[in-house]
């Protein structure tokens, strides 16, 4: 296929990605998913089993959990998108991060960045969430190492500081 | 990733009057692509026959929810989120909820929407029997203007519908007429989140005393399409529920319904626990009418 | 033992931050300049020569690198234990998914097309799928009988027990297949040039088995073949011999190119091309006195090992060491034997062997308790080894074990007494019914016999340039705290600060072997190592009189710096030594199997819900006796993870097989439990210590596996009084069995009025 009829089959499309804007050229039906990675080299969002089953790529769009290799590229145009790797700087996603480290959430943290983006989402939601908000919230994030007890408590521990920090 | 995305074109018209003036003019040849929890496995697999698609994510137009006197009209594109939110849906109409919140984890439900489960049509898609047991209509949209029909025998056959090639679903309209009743909605997956469903039900009944004034039972995955089980609540209707019709209804009920052997379950467990929910209901039903 | 600052304390995950932050690098976030995409065209069919291949037109095939195993340079075969599995099938096909040939594409989307473009026609033989087809014989698939291996184990004299006995129990118990579904993907990055060789990096749990494969496929010396670990996403066994496969495809394709390639399978391909857990299938015959005890037995276990042998011969051996379970074996013979079939090689998953002879074990414990009219409880009682007393292998006990009180203790916590006898009353109206059930069960930490004398590992510790010290070992981190608790061993071992200490990326360039990730070993024989070589630089450093026999953390920083300074290099060396005391006959299948076993009982609450027929955990109590244990959070992480695995295997993770493949290959269709799907899991721990183990560890990343789902299936059988004796059980096996029994009861009413 020449250069040129590719440069016609892609479109610009435009987005922010952890509060800066991005333009990248890609087809439209090009998954957001292999966009962040391959194109943005935003490697945290990661493959695990390419139907929306798993949520290891799942992160904020327009501030709702999505499961990015779901969603063509096209559909992101203008959208806000927040990746594990923007949701370093915040107290409420450091104090995400401190818990699973101190309550075993992360095994072999494959899971981990789509954990932590789904457990910030409900936070963001929910800050005081039961242990039955907490799986429904996570139901969508599966984990094969932890058994999942660990990566709630982690959960709750960061929604106890919060509440603590924030009273 | 088995699809080339170079083969396939994408375009987001933007409204939807766009989004049916394309539709028109090329008939068929586009496929409308809302939240893609559905499309965008079968396009990952290898699988999707398709190479146009019509992105109809976000249109303002289909992602309302009006509250009218007589009815809700849910925009098609209103995702599961939008419904789980929605303070009135959730009153009277708790067992689309239910149905939402059975879809998937919350990352599809930000995204699947009620349109793409009616269009996508599978006999185990969640939300199906609700909409049928509540007498759902719909309201279809394309350039020749709108029509409204009842959503039963919306579905001709396994997998397809009475959507014309140029056609949009732009609502679906819930009749408020509902509330009394007694609701009981039910899915039995492989596991308890996130699973295909092997057998659902959503019925509804009202007792007058101790005998059945109203039902309607519907139920999903046991058939090509979602079923009402119209022969088992013809049964039902004016009698008293007592042990001999609860298993007069389970026997009907599985009379109606065409269950299979799939990669998922068997057909004699799928009639066996369809049989069991109904009576599971009208026990239910029955407790109400007794209190 | 309990002067410890740091083993035994819950130290941060040494790789944690980069985890929790996204910043781990996995080999699907690899990118070399130039690097190609890889991919396999697999077989189509289960058994059948290649007749033909033909290369579609509509795909420019001259821009794409093909290799077949012509272009091999060394031996056409994943080496492992034998050398029977073609790296690339060359005329013949033994399973579906058999790699037949291998492209490489800049363009990852042009390669998939490539690959549905190349056409393979076949002469199909016949082929066969059970373990029951593979013993009659009358298709021949492997070798000259179909038999990769067995294994005799026998221990007094059975034969006479029979007529001594006032009961024999008999029970046929099967286990299916289980895919171990880690969440990250197979994966494999390689390059190659002239002089430096093959590297490989990737998503791999031993790098020296790679290392090994990668010398004969290629047909490069030692020093020409470098191995990566990656991060790796999971493993739980499935990358321990898989990796050599994809690693040997990934070289290939560099080498004949000279471009860097990358391999990564979607989840369709891993789970339908690569290992699985055994199916098994085993059958007890047992002789008993009058009060319950053992007198002697047969045990006959059978496993299905695929196409090709791989690591069959490892998993029966451990699964038939473990067959008898913790009981006092006073005669027994134990036939193992793994047989081919035709589905792609099954191999190892956690526990290796042990869930599935353990399975049945405890199973027909429960049956035996009711023939003998003892409760569950008490028939464990009675039979639980002493110690003193032999094994099935005649290892003797030396451990101050006490299996009754262990026992006591999980009745107890789990209020088992309590609630069976609530059950039984709320039983006899509920819709939902109701059951408790237990499984007692050991697991032998280590390599089998003299299999840690093999292997020989070799481990060292290094004082850095500023100061602090490095870990050298092959052993990989994949989740289950390698780096962590090493690093805890060797700093409680130096007195150092954990930070002070780090641990290499495994390397074969840079660390020694120190054996396989697997076997539970890591933390018991590894971690003793790694005490040892850290003592080491201790030695070496003393001797130079740079350092006393006490010492500050910064003392030892200093002295470590000026050594490194006046010497260049500052390293210690440990290599296993095998303990005088442990002894295997590997003719006779005698000895100590193992140097140390952990023990345990487990307790299961489920409710049986009649409308579904569906199963839920409700509680779930593990009660383990580990040794030592060097990190409360990771051990209770890897028992609770193991915990889940095992509930899956018990009633989630069904294998739907289709003339060999795998029909369910995709996450929707292959159930592993979510979090609703879980109870909560309560895990206890008792440490005796162990003189062979670091700090007194044994092993425990396997042991979870092997209760959980006996304890289930007993739950539900005292849950509804119907037997189940296979795995995975589904709310369809259910409702199949209580129809027929319904039906059997109607027509046993029947007859007596007629």
């Amino acid at each position: 296929m020449s250069a040129s009829l590719e440069a016609r089959s892609k479109s610009e499309i435009s987005f922010t990605v952890n509060g800066e804007q991005k333009t990248v050229q890609a087809f439209p039906m090009e998954r957001l998913l292999d966009v962040l990675r391959l194109q943005l080299g935003l490697t945290g969002a990661k493959e695990g089993c390419g139907e929306g089953e798993c949520g290891s790529c799942s992160l904020l769009m327009d501030g709702t959990l999505v499961n990015s290799c779901m969603v063509p590229a096209l559909q992101a145009q203008g959208a806000s998108i927040v990746t594990i790797e923007g949701l370093d700087a915040s107290a409420g996603s450091q104090r995400l991060q401190e818990a699973f480290l101190e309550c075993g959430g992360a095994q072999c943290g494959i899971c981990t960045p789509g954990m932590i983006l789904a457990a910030s989402h409900l936070l963001n939601k929910n800050p005081r969430p039961t242990l039955e908000e907490i799986k429904e919230g996570l139901s969508g994030n599966l984990c094969r190492c932890t058994g999942y007890l660990q990566i709630f408590e982690a959960i709750a521990t960061a929604a106890g500081r919060e509440t603590a920090a924030s009273s | 990733m088995r699809s080339d995305p170079k083969d396939y074109e994408l375009v987001a018209p933007g409204s939807l009057q766009a989004a049916v003036g394309l539709l028109a003019r090329s008939p068929g040849e586009w496929l409308p692509i809302a939240g893609g929890t559905d499309i965008m496995v079968q396009y990952a697999a290898g699988k999707l026959a398709s190479r146009k698609l019509l992105s109809i994510w976000n249109l303002a137009e289909l992602r309302n929810i009006e509250v009218l006197a007589n009815e809700i009209r849910v925009g098609a594109g209103c995702t599961y989120t939008n419904i789980r939110e929605h303070e009135v849906i959730g009153r009277e109409f708790p067992m689309l909820v239910s149905a939402a919140r059975w879809t998937g984890g919350i990352a599809n439900q930000n995204r699947g929407t009620l349109g793409g489960n009616i269009v996508n049509a599978s006999p185990a898609a969640d939300s199906l029997p609700a909409l049928l047991s509540y007498d759902a209509e719909l309201i279809l949209i394309s350039v020749r203007g709108e029509r409204r029909l009842p959503y039963a025998g919306f579905h001709a056959g396994y997998k397809k519908t009475k959507l014309a090639p140029d056609e949009l679903i732009r609502a679906v309209c819930l009749p408020r007429r509902f509330s009394g009743y007694v609701c009981h909605a039910r899915k039995v997956g492989s596991r308890n989140a996130q699973a295909i469903s092997k057998v659902c039900i959503a019925a509804l009944g009202r007792m007058a005393g101790q005998t059945v004034e109203d039902i309607h039972i519907a139920v999903g995955s046991v058939a090509p399409v979602p079923l009402r089980l119209s022969e088992t609540e013809l049964m039902l209707r004016g009698k008293v529920i007592d042990e001999s019709l609860v298993l007069a209804a389970k026997k009907m009920a599985v009379a109606e319904i065409r269950p299979i052997d799939d990669i998922r379950s068997t057909a004699k467990y799928r009639a066996a626990v369809a049989g069991n929910l109904v009576a599971e209901f009208l026990n239910l039903l029955s407790a109400d009418g007794k209190a | 033992m309990n002067h410890e600052r740091i083993v035994g304390t819950a130290v941060p995950r040494k790789e944690g931050r980069e985890k929790v932050t996204g910043k781990a690098v996995y080999v699907d976030d690899m990118v070399l300049p130039g690097m190609l995409y890889g991919a396999t065209v697999r077989s189509q069919i289960p058994r059948g020569k290649i007749r033909d291949i033909t290369f579609k037109p509509g795909i420019a095939w001259n821009e794409f690198v093909i290799v077949s195993a012509k272009d091999i340079p060394g031996k056409n075969c994943i080496a492992l234990i034998g050398d029977d599995q073609p790296c690339l099938a060359r005329d013949s096909i033994n399973h579906p998914e058999e790699p037949v040939l291998l492209l490489a594409h800049p363009d990852r989307h042009a390669l998939r097309k490539a690959v549905d473009a190349v056409s393979i026609e076949y002469d199909p033989l016949p082929a066969i799928f059970t373990m029951e087809e593979s013993e009659r014989g009358s298709e021949i698939v492997w070798g000259t009988d179909n038999v990769f291996k067995t294994y005799l184990i026998q221990k007094g004299n059975v034969d006479e027990s029979w007529s001594k006995a006032d009961h024999i129990v008999e029970g046929e118990y099967s286990t299916g297949a289980q895919e171990q579904l880690y969440i990250e993907n197979n994966g494999m990055v390689a390059a190659y040039d002239a002089k430096q060789g093959v590297t490989v990096w990737g998503s791999l749990q031993c790098p020296y088995y790679v290392h090994k494969a990668l010398m004969a496929l290629c047909d490069l010396p030692a020093e020409k073949v470098r191995v990566v670990q990656m991060e790796t996403g999971g493993a739980f066994g499935g990358k321990e011999d898989y990796p050599s496969m994809i690693a040997g495809h990934a070289a290939l394709l560099a080498m004949k190119s000279g471009k860097p390639v990358k391999i990564v399978y979607d989840r369709a391909e891993d789970m339908a091309a690569t290992t699985k857990r055994h199916p098994s299938r085993t059958r007890h015959r047992t002789a008993l006195s009058r009060d319950g005890k053992i007198l002697g037995g047969e045990i006959e276990f059978t496993i299905d090992g695929g196409a090709y042998a791989t690591l069959s011969s490892v998993v029966l051996s451990r699964g038939a060491i473990h067959a008898g379970g913790p009981y006092y074996w006073p005669s027994v013979r134990i036939r193992a034997k793994a047989v081919a079939t035709n589905a792609p090689p099954h191999g190892a998953f956690r526990g290796f062997g042990a869930p599935q002879s353990i399975f049945a074990m405890e199973r027909h414990m429960d049956r035996i308790a009711q023939v003998v009219g003892l409760s569950p409880v008490e028939i464990r009682r009675r039979n639980f080894l002493q110690p003193g007393q032999t094994t099935t292998t005649e290892q003797v006990v030396r451990e101050p074990i006490d299996l009754g009180k262990l026992l006591d203790r999980a009745i107890s916590v789990s209020e088992y007494q309590t609630k069976k006898q609530e059950f039984a009353i709320e039983n006899r109206t509920g819709a939902t019914k109701k059951g408790i059930g237990i499984a007692a069960f050991l697991h032998g930490a280590g390599f089998t016999g003299s299999g840690e004398r093999y292997l020989s590992s070799v481990v060292g510790v290094e004082g850095c340039a500023d100061g602090g010290i490095r870990v050298l070992v092959s052993s990989t981190e994949f989740g289950q705290g390698t780096k962590t608790v090493l690093c805890q061993i060797a700093a409680e071992a130096l007195g150092l600060r954990y930070e002070d200490v780090a641990i290499a990326q495994p390397d074969t360039t840079e660390v020694p072997n120190s054996g396989p990730t697997v076997a539970s070993r890591t933390v018991m024989v590894v971690g003793k190592l790694v005490e040892s070589a850290a003592r080491g630089i201790h030695q070496t450093l003393k001797l130079s009189g740079m350092l006393g026999d006490s010492y500050s953390a910064e003392e030892f920083r200093a002295a470590c710096l000026a050594y490194v300074a006046a010497h260049g290099q500052l390293r210690a060396w440990a290599q296993y030594d095998p303990p005088t005391d442990v002894f295997w006959d590997d003719e006779k299948y005698r000895g100590e199997a193992y140097a140390a076993y952990s023990w345990a009982v487990y307790v299961a609450e489920v409710s049986v819900d009649l409308t579904t027929y569906s199963v839920s955990v409700n509680d779930f109590v593990a009660l383990q006796e580990v040794g030592r244990v060097l990190h409360p959070v990771l051990a209770i992480g890897q028992i609770v993870g193991g915990v889940a695995q095992g509930i899956g295997f018990a009633l989630f993770e069904k294998v739907i097989w289709q003339q060999g493949r795998m029909q369910n290959n995709q996450m929707t269709n292959y159930i592993m439990p979510t979090s609703s799907d879980l109870p909560p899991i309560r895990v206890f721990f008792e440490e005796l210590g162990n003189v062979h183990g670091a700090f007194g560890a044994k092993g425990i990343g396997e042991l979870p596996m092997d209760g959980p789902a006996p304890a289930i299936v007993n739950a539900i059988e005292d849950a509804l009084g119907v037997r189940f004796d296979s795995i995975p059980l589904m709310p369809e096996d259910i409702y199949d069995a209580i129809t027929a029994r319904s039906l059997r009861d109607k027509s046993d009413v029947a007859s007596v009025i007629r």
